[in-house]
């Protein structure tokens, strides 16, 4: 079946094994060939595409819930949005999340996913209690923090390299309500933006749109969205806090031009969408779908970028060089005229003890460029200057990276290779991108 | 809170029943062989619905065993849903007559033999409902696949029957007539898409036509006009199409 993930690039034709059927799942890990797990295909490139894929679609169910601690264990196919759909209602919220609910949680633990809480909360995997893997000899083994603690640390973030995730247990958040205090202020430049992150510690969850073609004295103006779940007290007026008002889906039915996104129509968006915002700062009570998931409420967005696809450039570099880094790239990309509708900046907490992990303390901004023909060397333009201010690339978002750069900026490959030796003895775990990347 | 009995609980079609009327606040009793396979789907529907789910060990095809399942359900189911069924092979039912036993024997004799008993309990209480999910291959028998279609034609009849008798009792009795439905049992079937139902479609279907009352549905609602067509090719016609 062709098959690609999210941004339409690249294609694969892959058989599905449908990996809830455990006659079907030993049958292919004792043979030769390799495979690598898959959820909702939401990566933004060959992360979990090969030519045998597993699929977690139909292991999608929840196994226990503690009502007191929220404490949650799930097979590995359940997705976000089943989460907040049952959980919500009864006041508990996952722990982190990312832009998108149609993502599964062995996909958000393979990632080890980031949201607009990671400088207070982390990356999900440092919620995790424990996971449930089957490994490529077919046996099943558990590892958390106390138990097979070396595998733990390879799994989370680990890009389903480790063996197949089939159940996880994680602690959910409690929340009062189903909505959003937020509040929205506008930063005329990049200095502006990265003293009001600095200034927003306190709040739970911050973000920032960033005007990635403006120029000149306006570099790096941006739009800030910061708030916390609201409390009871802030939901008066509400007949139920737990209650979203029913909203109508978008659908885009089919691929737009390839030709629609260029350099003025992205300009004229950017400027539009910067000036609508009249106000410098403004406060309100906005539903967790509004607030997390704008773009999921547009369903197949992706096909805005046409047939061709796009791909997502999301880089973090370290506190200390950041504002100069980020400067250079967006001067960069301003110099080449190359825009991104969906540019968004985000001051990351430290690094977590997860071999593959992406978070670094510092600056993460991420772009989507439609799929062009010179799009590839720009890119690797931009890659020599993640590389030497000290930064990296998420592999979640990753198509295209080199392996040269990958060694160079994810630098505890060595261990990681080791433990995926001792864990995946022959080799099973493998995509299209570790086979790039050289993670074998 | 009302409770409903799933007989054949491991169907695709089954498991989105159960998931239906849980999320419309039933409790289920889950009925299949073997089980204790239920127990991740048991867990998932009660953290799901908070609905109490309990299943039972029940074989289609062990009819001497039917009245005690039944008289054992305590308390007593307010419905049922017969979703047991087997395709078989029909190439291997014509050579080998146990093949062809199996298909009539789950199809339409092991769900005669649960179901009178549900019935007769159900007309005593003057309550209760019976869905049975039959099939458009009962409508007509094809060489493709006569052993299952004559045997869910049997079954069809059945339900007709029972729904005749019941009437007067205020027990309501739906025939549902799937067509091609995604499931495990079709999987290996190349199956047209604009056909074809999805197993949570079909049972939201089913919910709905319980809640209106329907007699027959097909589902989706073209099945209708083709099993309609179909049925209407004259005899002498019929027997030589390849169908």
């Amino acid at each position: 079946m062709k098959t690609t993930n999210w941004n339409n690039y690249p294609h694969t034709d892959a058989t599905i094994i449908d990996a809830s059927n455990d006659e079907a799942l030993s049958n292919i890990l004792s043979r030769t060939t390799s495979c690598i797990p898959r959820g909702l295909g939401r990566c933004y490139g060959d992360a979990s595409l090969q030519s045998h894929i597993l699929s977690t679609d139909r292991l999608n169910r929840f196994l226990s819930f503690e009502p007191i601690t929220g404490t949650l264990t799930c097979e590995a196919g359940v997705s976000f949005a089943e989460i907040l759909t049952f959980f919500v209602p009864r006041g508990w919220f996952p722990p982190v999340t990312p832009g998108t609910k149609f993502i599964t949680v062995g996909g958000a633990i393979a990632s080890d996913i980031h949201g607009k809480n990671h400088h207070r909360a982390g990356t999900f995997c440092e919620h995790i209690e424990s996971i449930t893997l089957k490994l490529s000899n077919g046996q099943i083994s558990q590892c958390s923090l106390s138990e097979n603690k070396e595998l733990f640390h390879a799994t989370c973030g680990g890009m389903g390299l480790t063996g197949l995730i089939l159940q996880a247990t994680f602690k959910l958040t409690p929340i009062e309500s189903a909505y959003i205090k937020e509040e929205v202020i506008k930063a005329k430049d990049i200095d502006e933006i990265m003293d009001l992150f600095e200034a927003s510690a306190p709040f739970p969850y911050s973000v920032a749109w960033i005007d990635c073609l403006a120029k000149g004295k306006q570099l790096g103006r941006s739009i800030m969205m910061r708030g916390g779940h609201a409390r009871l007290e802030n939901c008066k007026g509400l007949k139920n806090p737990f209650l979203l008002r029913p909203t109508k889906p978008i659908n885009i039915p089919f691929f737009l031009p390839d030709a629609l996104f260029n350099k003025w129509t992205i300009k004229s968006f950017n400027a539009l969408y910067y000036h609508k915002k009249r106000t410098i700062s403004k406060l309100m009570l906005v539903d967790y779908d509004t607030f997390f998931y704008p773009l999921d409420r547009i369903y197949h967005w992706n096909r805005m970028y046409g047939k061709r696809g796009f791909i997502q450039y999301q880089f973090v570099l370290p506190k200390p060089s950041s504002c100069e880094g980020i400067k250079k790239i967006l001067n960069k990309i301003g110099q080449e005229g190359k825009g991104s509708f969906l540019a968004v900046l985000k001051l990351f907490g430290k690094a977590n003890q997860n071999v593959l992990s992406f978070p670094m303390e510092g600056y993460t901004l991420a772009l989507d460029f439609p799929l062009t023909d010179d799009i590839f060397d720009f890119l690797d333009r931009l890659d020599t200057i993640v590389l030497d201010y000290g930064g990296r690339i998420y592999l979640t978002k990753d198509a295209r990276m080199k392996d040269t750069l990958f060694s160079k900026t994810y630098t505890n490959l060595s261990r990681f290779l080791t433990i995926k030796k001792e864990w995946d003895k022959a080799g099973k775990f493998q995509s299209m991108q570790s086979k790039r990347l050289g993670i074998l | 809170m009302a409770r409903v009995l799933i007989l054949g609980a491991t169907s695709d079609i089954a498991k989105a029943l159960a998931n239906e009327y849980a999320q419309h606040g039933y409790d289920l009793y889950l009925a299949t062989r073997q089980s204790d396979r239920l127990d991740p789907d048991i867990k998932d529907i009660s953290i799901r619905y908070q609905v109490n789910v309990k299943a039972f060990e029940f074989d289609a095809t062990a009819f001497e065993t039917h009245a005690s399942f039944y008289n054992e359900l305590d308390p007593q189911p307010d419905g049922v849903i017969c979703v047991f069924g087997y395709l078989g092979d029909q190439k291997k039912g014509e050579k080998m007559f146990s093949e062809a036993h199996k298909i009539i024997d789950v199809n339409h004799t092991g769900a005669i033999s649960i179901l009178e008993k549900i019935a007769a309990d159900f007309e005593h209480q003057k309550r209760g409902f019976i869905i049975g999910i039959s099939s458009v291959a009962g409508d007509r028998g094809r060489q493709s696949n006569y052993l299952y279609g004559s045997a869910k034609a049997g079954f069809s009849a059945y339900l007709s029957g029972l729904r005749n008798r019941l009437f007067k009792s205020g027990i309501h009795v739906l025939t549902v007539k799937p067509g091609f439905v995604a499931t495990k049992m079709t999987a290996s079937l190349k199956l047209p898409p604009f056909l074809t139902a999805q197993p949570d479609t079909t049972a939201k279907a089913i919910y709905k036509a319980h809640i209106k009352k329907k007699d027959v549905l097909y589902v989706t609602g073209i099945w209708w006009w083709i099993m309609t067509f179909i049925r209407y090719i004259p005899e002498p016609i019929f027997k030589r199409l390849g169908l």
